[in-house]
């Protein structure tokens, strides 16, 4: 566990620009005023491909969780192509822990839609379709006015800003599904089916949505582009850790004094985050454990935090992810137990059912886990429920397999001794026969 | 079945696709909002009108979570209790609205005004612990937040 005094020390000095401190942005007029459409002027004044250049030498890596390259991954698009080129931006976001979409929806929606011109442009897109949960109806009512207003003020639709560059944006509302957060079920689920995911290759840039090239990016990844277009590539990549450089939002969610969604640069000390940025664990006390990037990053122990930034690179050394930066934090008076059950029985109910060790796995999981919560295991099931994880990961479709194994996996190793316990404190066995 | 406006509507939708398939979700939602629920004569309808079998149709509302193939309540709650609402308290909350409501997650209650729903991460972890009612969030709740919120629904 960890124990650490709130100090007075500041904290990394930072000036938000995906969520600037500016009332009203959410109004194109109030966005003009304050720069917005600029980057899209320059972009637009701009070859598509020096475009592209720009975000691949900024060192964007995609905020989704899987940290992909964002300018790399834009030239996977075929530059020549008889079928139509779209571009999907993902709004899912329904990983647990997770909530920084809905801020930009909310707070700066046009930065979302000057992204996902810039990205349009650059790719050589006509249409786009920004899929946001069905959850965020409240939200999605927020998009559409901003996107209906950039409309009507010529930023988006035929000929914008005078050009010949024309594109479409569509809001796309999911009906609940988590598993539409993965990319190919997103695509299935634009085209009107269940949201299975597709076997891979072949991979969206050749065959995407409707069998058309297609280049999935996430909201916040998006959002990233005008600022980087704004300010230049060199800047950006200056910012936080070199390697994945940039501003990144951080939802602190679970035992903090503030949680919220907090702009930081990339690589901030996780144990800065939480004590500074978001003022500590209520009642000052010590952290038992900690989720660092939404609930299916694996978990850490809260007497193993010193030294660990928010960075892709600094989470994976400590056997973890960053997942989409959802930090939960567990105080010292946490049942572990109740929260991996909690987890497992998530990925049991959002399992899409497709692949075996995904569908049946996630269930065995929660069961074995219930039992413990409930104290009804016995010492066997630990190394059970170690071989169900083991036998999921890897053996799926899509990364929800994985997403399932990894947090208990993690558990088992991070804390057996949570669970050796709880066999201890559970009835003893009848023996039968 | 569609009303006036949802027909016309539905029109300005087809543009946006390449395929009538593709409209399954946005039309099933309109039904939804029209209807309440999703019966399985709307799902016919959806069929015909998409061109798409009524088996996927069928496929697809039972998919999709929140999409209703059964009647709910008048107010329809829905209450997180995933990982970050779990450790700021969604299970009193859970617990007081099954009692005050008289009824259990997964249930309509018998004049029909209230349901109940345990969901799962609505994206409010920030503001945890929280309920949906319709589009609505509410957020950062405590029993006595919850009581007033029940009262103003009576």
């Amino acid at each position: 566990m960890n124990l650490r005094p709130i100090d007075a020390e500041k904290l990394t000095s930072w000036e938000p620009v995906i969520l600037p401190r500016i009332s009203d942005l959410h109004k194109i007029d109030v966005y003009r005023v304050n720069g917005g459409y600029e980057a899209l002027k320059k972009a637009l004044a701009m070859k598509p491909e020096d475009v592209t250049d720009e975000v691949k030498k900024s060192g964007l890596r995609g905020r989704g969780g899987a940290c992909f390259p964002t300018g790399l991954k834009w030239t996977f698009m075929p530059k020549q192509s008889k079928k139509t080129k779209y571009l999907c931006v993902n709004g899912d976001e329904s990983e647990p822990g997770t909530f920084k979409d809905r801020q930009i929806f909310e707070f700066n929606p046009h930065l979302l839609i000057e992204g996902t011109l810039i990205a349009c442009y650059a790719m050589g897109i006509t249409t786009a379709y920004i899929y946001i949960r069905g959850e965020y109806s409240k939200w999605i009512t927020m998009v559409q006015t901003a996107l209906d207003d950039a409309y009507a003020q010529g930023y988006v639709g035929q000929n914008i800003l005078g050009t010949t560059f024309s594109i479409n944006i569509y809001l796309h509302k999911g009906a609940g599904a988590y598993i539409c957060g993965e990319e190919s079920s997103l695509m299935n689920s634009i085209e009107g089916q269940r949201g299975y995911p597709r076997v891979k290759p072949p991979f969206p840039a050749q065959f995407g949505v409707w069998g058309c090239p297609t280049t999935i990016n996430n909201v916040e990844t998006i959002s990233n582009v005008p600022v980087i277009m704004q300010n230049g590539w060199e800047w950006y990549s200056k910012i936080g850790y070199v390697k994945q450089p940039g501003p990144i939002l951080v939802g602190v969610s679970g035992h903090v004094n503030n949680p919220g969604v907090f702009e930081m640069p990339t690589g901030e000390p996780l144990l800065e985050v939480i004590y500074k940025w978001v003022g500590g664990v209520p009642n000052n006390k010590a952290i038992k454990a900690v989720i660092p990037g939404g609930s299916s990053t694996m978990i850490l122990r809260g007497d193993q935090l010193e030294g660990i930034r928010m960075d892709a690179d600094s989470l994976k050394a400590a056997g973890s992810s960053i997942g989409t930066a959802g930090l939960i934090v567990m105080d010292e008076d946490t049942d572990l137990i109740k929260v991996i059950a909690r987890i497992a029985q998530f990925y049991y109910h959002e399992s899409c059912g497709q692949c075996t060790p995904c569908r049946e796995g996630t269930g065995w999981m929660f069961k074995i886990l219930k039992r413990f919560e409930n104290y009804q295991a016995r010492m066997e099931d630990l190394d059970v429920l170690m071989d169900v994880a083991n036998n999921i990961e890897g053996n799926t479709i899509c990364a929800l397999g994985d997403a399932a194994a990894w947090p208990v996996q993690a558990m088992l190793k991070r804390f057996r001794d949570e669970f050796e316990k709880r066999v201890y404190a559970s009835q003893p066995r009848i023996a039968v026969g | 079945m569609l009303n006036e406006t949802n027909l016309k509507k539905l029109e300005e939708l087809r543009k946006r696709y390449p395929t009538s398939q593709s409209l399954v979700l946005p039309v099933l939602w309109m039904v939804q909002e029209q209807e309440g629920y999703i019966s399985e004569d709307s799902m016919k309808y959806v069929a015909v009108l998409l061109e798409v079998p009524f088996s996927h149709i069928l496929g697809v509302v039972t998919f999709y979570t929140m999409l209703h193939d059964k009647k709910v309540g008048k107010h329809h709650i829905e209450v997180c209790t995933n990982v970050s609402c779990m450790l700021r308290g969604s299970a009193k909350i859970l617990e007081h609205l099954e009692q005050r409501l008289n009824i259990k997650a997964g249930e309509v209650s018998p004049d029909k005004k209230w349901s109940l729903e345990e969901v799962e991460c609505m994206g409010a972890c920030g503001n945890a612990p929280m309920v949906a009612i319709g589009e609505e969030f509410y957020e950062n709740l405590t029993l006595e937040k919850l009581d007033k919120l029940i009262d103003s629904l009576q």
